[in-house]
């Protein structure tokens, strides 16, 4: 087995796998989450005849189409590093997660792509119903296709549904199975849940700009609504019932991430809960700790005297490699989660007494914490893989073994740093577009221009 | 017919579709910076594609994905032997995906000649990288005993055991391949605008024909030195020689559409010219899905690489389904789009 050490081109291949993902779902997390949010303001504005609503979606759509373009654009790469850095896993693992895989272009981006050229384009000429059931299709799509991903996902965390071949790879026994795995409920119920509260705080964020500038009331007291009523829902979710249950399935299945993520280093009953502290690789403990007493044990067993299995009760190569990192994601995660639910309750509540648009430290506090659902899904998803080490596929199949024989590191390292320096201009370019479009506002349907208008 | 050779037959006719959907919006950038001169007739040209490209990207993705499912061995092989290349092809695909959705997003001079340059470039590269590709599969490439390789940029430059991506052969491929696709894009383009555009396109389709012929006739000519292979396909089942035929027989139809004039014909027959000339070169391939320069027993071929036969089975059944799904609506947006840009009532995105 290859060490990994700062040179391998193992190194190389999961810092550029994790580069490339990491940066990918910062775009499609924002579609599907407003996907379902713009779905719901054109239903209104379709359903109720109200133009007001027609309004926002379309201002969001161009968001929307924003990030969308981002996240198709960074896709592609992902798939293709599948046969390209990671070419004995492919080999070993195509037989099944190549099923998901083909039918997420199948059947969602196909849909997905076909009907955004609708939306944009299409809006003169095609009949008010033919245009609602065009978002219709875009949340169909974008949502179809977190599900084959986390599908994907959901089996390489807990593979199911495949014989081994005598040659060492795997084939599917049963699609069904494999798209019923059960890790996929909690998995995907708390992705997409994720991806709302994405969606609702960038949409409750501009809206709340809007109102502490003074512009465009109207369409900012919609998104003001609309945000904070799926984000008082949403992150109200994340915690319980789907942040629970991801991490009951976890000390089920893989009890080794379970105790690395909450720094649980020695098996006992009554395990307290960490809260606060930083893990010391050299001693195994905990320095600085601040901890709920035996709640551990309480929240995965329901018993207080439960015992948890810690990590020194398992041998150190299962570990995950990156323990202190799995750790501090995982509590970034869970710590920024339990905020977001006090922040859009409050909100919740200012607004059914009818006094959130003028309490402006809340819409400053709702403005600034836009960001902050970004910061949560990257550190969860941080915490899934990192956790998953030192196995690509749970069990299964072992990282150090899955990468490409015959590219070298230094090829890596240069497409690596190839796409440090892409994706750091295209996130620029987007936040910089991001802003035209807001600062341009809903108002002026300038954003989209008919043919016969001059411009520049 | 066993299931690893209607496999075969998918992935060539998903690779195939890509070539020649997304095919015309490569052409359509190739001849961007030259065909449309004004900010007015750029965005014209834009329009035309706009709706439809992001679609026909996603044949690609979707070939890839079934490549990944039905020959998990081939996938791995090539697309890590081809990891330059197709890190080229990446980027570029990035960089030609903003440039479309973002170039009229802002009215600043300067950020739309970048954007624009951006979008003609890529349209050049990609197309000329996708014929190396295809003349790499042709040519061969230098798997060892495990089922990998890795291909340099390149080494001596000649279709030898050990050869790099580029060599005069898929040099020429490459060549061929921009010439066919910018023809193809003036095609499109002259059956989806009027005026100076496509008056422009015209005259580039007339020269592009001719630089198509030179290149095509010289690129077959190689084809018995560089891959014996096909002949033997072609000798063991002769009646796929009916494929070349016909291809034959549509670029003289494209001839005559050309002079009569009748812009839909020549499209129609342009592009069923690369679907079929394209087939006849799948034809002759199989049952190779990587042929072995050195020795010939490390070819991949459908039945050395294929999943299990439940997977394939399974996957038959809905991809059956979603490409009847696919076909329907992708048609039907095409024929809601269909029609000379000016004349719909296109809004425009930006
Ligand atoms: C807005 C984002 C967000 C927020 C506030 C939370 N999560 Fe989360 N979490 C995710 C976004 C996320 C995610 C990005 O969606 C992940 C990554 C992989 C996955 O399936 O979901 C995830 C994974 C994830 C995992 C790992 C599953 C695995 O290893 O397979 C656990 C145990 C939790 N979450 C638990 C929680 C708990 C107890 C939270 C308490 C509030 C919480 N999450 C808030
Ligand atoms: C979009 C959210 C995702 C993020 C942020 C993410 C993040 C990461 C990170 C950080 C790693 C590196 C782990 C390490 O080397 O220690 C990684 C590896 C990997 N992930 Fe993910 N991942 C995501 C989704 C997925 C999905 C959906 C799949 C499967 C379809 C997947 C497949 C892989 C593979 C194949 C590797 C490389 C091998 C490895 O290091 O484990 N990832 N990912
Ligand atoms: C690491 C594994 C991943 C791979 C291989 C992958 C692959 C891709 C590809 C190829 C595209 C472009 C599709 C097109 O051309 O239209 C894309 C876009 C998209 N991906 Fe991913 N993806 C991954 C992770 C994820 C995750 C974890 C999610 C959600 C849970 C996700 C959701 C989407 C969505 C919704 C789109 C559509 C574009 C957008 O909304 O921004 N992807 N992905």
């Amino acid at each position: 087995m290859e060490p990994v050490t700062t040179n391998s081109a193992l190194f190389y291949d999961r810092l550029q796998f994790a580069v490339t993902a990491t940066f990918h779902y910062l775009f499609p997390q924002l579609t599907m989450g407003l996907a379902a949010l713009i779905l719901y303001l054109k239903s209104r504005a379709y359903w109720c005849r109200d133009t007001h609503h027609e309004e926002a979606a379309h201002f969001w759509t161009k968001i929307f189409a924003l990030s969308f373009a981002f996240g198709v654009v960074t896709g592609i790469p992902l798939e293709f590093q599948f046969g390209m850095n990671w070419a004995k896993f492919s080999r070993f693992a195509g037989g099944v997660i190549g099923q998901t895989l083909a039918m997420e272009g199948l059947f969602a981006f196909f849909l997905e792509s076909t009907f955004l050229g609708i939306l944009l384009y299409g809006r003169k000429m095609f009949s008010p119903f033919v245009l609602w059931l065009t978002t219709l299709m875009l949340f169909v799509g974008s949502w179809l296709s977190g599900y084959f991903i986390i599908a994907t996902n959901a089996w390489m965390q807990h593979p199911v549904a495949y014989v081994v071949d005598p040659d060492g790879s795997v084939h599917v026994t049963s699609l069904w199975g494999l798209l019923t795995n059960p890790w996929i409920v909690w998995q995907y119920a708390h992705t997409m849940t994720a991806a709302v509260v994405t969606g609702s705080f960038v949409m409750a964020a501009v809206g709340a700009y809007y109102l502490l500038s003074g512009i465009h009331y109207e369409a900012a007291t919609t998104f003001l609504r609309t945000g904070v009523v799926a984000g008082a829902i949403a992150t109200s979710l994340m915690l319980f019932p789907t942040g629970h249950h991801a991490a009951l399935q976890v000390f089920e299945h893989q009890p080794v991430k379970g105790a690395a993520f909450e720094g649980h280093f020695y098996t006992e009953a009554g395990a307290d809960l960490v809260l606060m502290g930083q893990p010391n690789m050299d001693t195994l403990t905990i320095d600085n700790p601040l901890v709920l007493p035996k709640m551990l044990s309480f929240i995965i067993h329901k018993h207080f005297g439960a015992e948890i299995k810690g990590l020194t009760d398992f041998p150190r190569a299962e570990w995950p490699d990156t323990m202190p990192l799995l750790y501090y994601t995982y509590h970034v995660m869970v710590g920024l989660g339990t905020i977001f639910i006090p922040v859009m309750v409050t909100a919740l509540v200012w607004m059914l007494r009818g006094r959130l648009f003028q309490a402006r430290w809340l819409l400053w506090t709702l403005m600034l914490m836009a960001p902050f659902p970004y910061i949560a899904t990257t550190a969860g998803w941080l915490t899934a893989e990192l956790g998953r080490q030192p196995w690509l596929v749970y069990g299964l199949f072992r990282t150090a073994e899955g990468n490409s024989p015959l590219v070298g590191s230094g090829n890596v390292l240069f497409t690596l740093m190839g796409y440090l320096g892409l994706y750091l201009l295209l996130g620029l370019l987007f936040l910089f577009l991001f802003f035209e479009i807001v600062s341009r506002g809903p108002a002026v349907t300038g954003g989209l221009r008919s043919s016969s208008e001059p411009t520049g | 017919m066993s299931i690893e050779t209607l496999w075969f037959a998918i992935i060539a006719f998903m690779f195939i579709g890509y070539a020649v959907l997304d095919g015309f919006d490569f052409g359509v950038g190739a001849l961007y910076l030259f065909v449309a001169r004004t900010d007015e007739e750029r965005r014209l040209v834009m329009k035309a594609i706009g709706p439809v490209w992001k679609g026909n990207e996603v044949w690609l993705v979707s070939g890839g994905g079934l490549l990944f499912l039905a020959f998990p061995k081939a996938f791995s092989a090539a697309f890590s032997g081809f990891y330059l290349a197709l890190t080229l092809v990446l980027w570029c695909l990035i960089m030609r995906g903003l440039a479309i959705g973002l170039r009229s997003h802002l009215e600043n001079v300067l950020w739309r000649t970048f954007w624009d340059a951006i979008f003609g470039v890529t349209g050049v590269l990609l197309a000329f990288v996708f014929g190396v590709a295809l003349g790499n599969l042709v040519r061969g490439v230098p798997l060892g005993p495990d089922g990998y390789f890795f291909a340099a940029f390149w080494t001596t430059f000649l279709p030898d055991a050990s050869p790099g991506i580029l060599d005069w052969f898929t040099v020429l491929m490459g060549m061929l391949s921009v010439a066919m696709l910018t023809v193809h894009g003036a095609n499109y383009l002259l059956m989806k605008t009027s005026g100076t555009v496509s008056d422009r396109a015209r005259r580039f389709a007339g020269i592009g024909g001719w630089v198509v012929l030179v290149l095509g006739i010289a690129a077959t000519a190689s084809l018995p030195f560089i891959q014996p292979v096909l002949w033997e396909s072609y000798a063991a089942h002769p009646f796929g020689a009916a494929l070349p035929v016909i291809a034959a027989g549509l670029l003289v139809t494209a001839w005559f559409g050309r002079r009569a004039q009748r812009d839909g014909l020549v499209f129609v027959s342009w592009s069923l010219f690369m679907l079929i000339g394209l087939a006849s070169l799948a034809w002759g391939l199989f049952p190779h899905l990587l042929i072995a320069t050195g020795d010939p027993s490390y070819s991949l071929t459908v039945f050395t690489s294929a999943a299990s036969s439940y997977g394939l089975q399974i996957s038959l059944v809905w991809f059956s389904a979603g490409m009847t799904m696919v076909i329907a609506y992708t048609g039907w947006v095409y024929a809601r789009f269909w029609g000379k840009v000016e004349q719909l009532a296109l809004e425009e995105y930006s």
